[in-house]
């Protein structure tokens, strides 16, 4: 089947390009001078009109297209640099801005820090006065209240061994002699608490 | 008649027959194409300019793609000094581009597969390219044809060379296109012939030869206009830089 199809092939092959000789010897038509001139005539016309319409009208628009494209597109990227170092400076004046109120946040801070503790030590220091005053008076009175109490208790004490005495013996004593004896007594007592 | 892979290329006239004097200037399928090439670059370009936006639509980044790429093109191959020929270069490329690119399509005339067609367009150039030289460099833009560094032996034979090599820009030029276009349209015929010939059982080889070729072919319309024009910068090039 191939064969014969590759046979067939090659006899119209043949077949063909008789044709195509006969054409040959024919002769191409374009070495037939009958419509050169016109031929001529109507490219020097055509391509005349299209090289003129094209130069004039139509090329000056396609490089002014391009030409403000490109411009158009150079003035952007320049405003978007602009743009952009605008909103940089910007961003640092917002930052400058945050880092001095923060500063400033801290400098009150620290001023009323100080201005407390101050006025805790103001206040402390005049409550410490107030108590040791206080203490001082309180310790005072607590001296007298000491010291008198050692005379009452002296004098109490002499009235006392006087009347218990007087009971016991039925007879006055002398009260300064009871009281020497009383204060003796007393010191006594106290250099035995002493030692 | 039809079967003929060279019929495609004839021309023949549209409508009354025209004359200038004793010259035949009829309108014919080329005129045609060559109209319809024209306006579809105007139309297409002319969009593609219209609107200022600063996002392009598809028209308008087509139209400025090739614009840039023109310019690239040229700046690369000839330099700063070649920016006044801009234009030209940009509808030469342009021009080949569409007629190559309309010719693609079925039972359409190719401009550019008529050695009278891109001849014309070579000539031009070459002329353009030897006056522009000239006008830059005066007699001087002869050193082109002597190189520096070749002994003084061999110099004779070189300058002869470059000169025949120079003389014939116009005829590579031209002949690069329209053989390329022509040989790519026959073959693209006679695969499509083969295709019809060969039937339902023996047509399926060509016809995917064709498919494959059209997509050739389509690179090809591409790439010889690209070549046109990179040629034409670099002829443009000597004129203008003269450092060979």
């Amino acid at each position: 089947m191939l064969k014969k199809i590759v046979i067939l092939l090659f006899v119209t092959c043949f077949a063909c390009l008789d044709i195509v000789f006969a054409a040959e010897s024919g002769g191409m038509p374009q070495l037939n001078p009958e419509f050169w001139i016109s031929q001529i005539f109507w490219l020097i016309i055509t391509f005349g009109i299209l090289f003129f319409v094209l130069t004039k009208v139509i090329l000056p628009k396609i490089s002014d297209n391009l030409e403000t494209r490109k411009s158009q597109i150079l003035e952007n990227i320049e405003t978007a640099d602009k743009q952009k170092e605008e909103s940089q400076k910007k961003i640092d004046e917002y930052e400058k801005i945050i880092l001095d109120s923060k500063l400033k946040a801290k400098s009150y801070f620290n001023e009323a820090r100080e201005k407390i503790l101050v006025d805790i030590n103001k206040k402390k220091v005049a409550l410490e006065k107030d108590l040791d005053e206080e203490i001082s008076e309180v310790e005072k009175e607590l001296s007298d209240l000491k010291n008198k109490s050692g005379e009452k208790i002296n004098k109490i004490a002499a009235e006392t061994s006087a009347e218990l005495i007087q009971e016991l013996i039925g007879e006055n004593v002398n009260s300064s002699s009871i009281a020497a004896i009383v204060e003796e007594q007393t010191r006594i007592n106290k250099e035995t608490k002493d030692v | 008649m039809a079967s003929n892979p060279m019929y495609q290329f004839n021309v023949y006239r549209i409508g009354p027959e025209i004359k200038l004097g004793s010259v035949d200037i009829s309108f014919t399928n080329a005129s045609l194409f060559m109209v319809i090439s024209s306006l579809a670059i105007l139309i297409i370009f002319n969009l593609g300019a219209k609107k200022k936006t600063l996002i392009p639509d598809k028209l308008q980044l087509l139209s400025e793609l090739s614009y840039s790429f023109v310019a690239k093109m040229i700046s690369d191959t000839a330099g700063s000094k070649a920016k006044p020929y801009f234009s030209f270069i940009f509808s030469l490329f342009m021009f080949v581009l569409f007629c190559n690119m309309f010719g693609m399509i079925p039972y359409a005339f190719t401009v550019t597969s008529h050695i009278i067609v891109t001849f014309v367009l070579a000539a031009f150039i070459f002329v353009g390219v030897t006056i522009i030289g000239f006008m830059k460099h005066g007699l001087g833009y002869l050193k082109l044809f002597v190189p520096s560094g070749v002994p003084i032996v061999l110099l004779p034979l070189i300058v002869v060379i470059e000169i025949i090599s120079y003389l014939s820009r116009p005829i590579s030029l031209s002949v690069r296109l329209f053989a390329n276009m022509m040989a790519g349209h026959t073959m693209m015929k006679v695969f499509g012939g083969f295709v019809i010939s060969l039937g339902i059982i023996g047509g399926w080889l060509p016809l995917s030869f064709s498919v494959a070729l059209t997509g050739l072919e389509i690179l090809v319309a591409f790439l010889q206009a690209y070549v046109f024009a990179i040629l034409t910068c670099i002829y443009l090039n000597d004129a203008l830089n003269l450092h060979h």
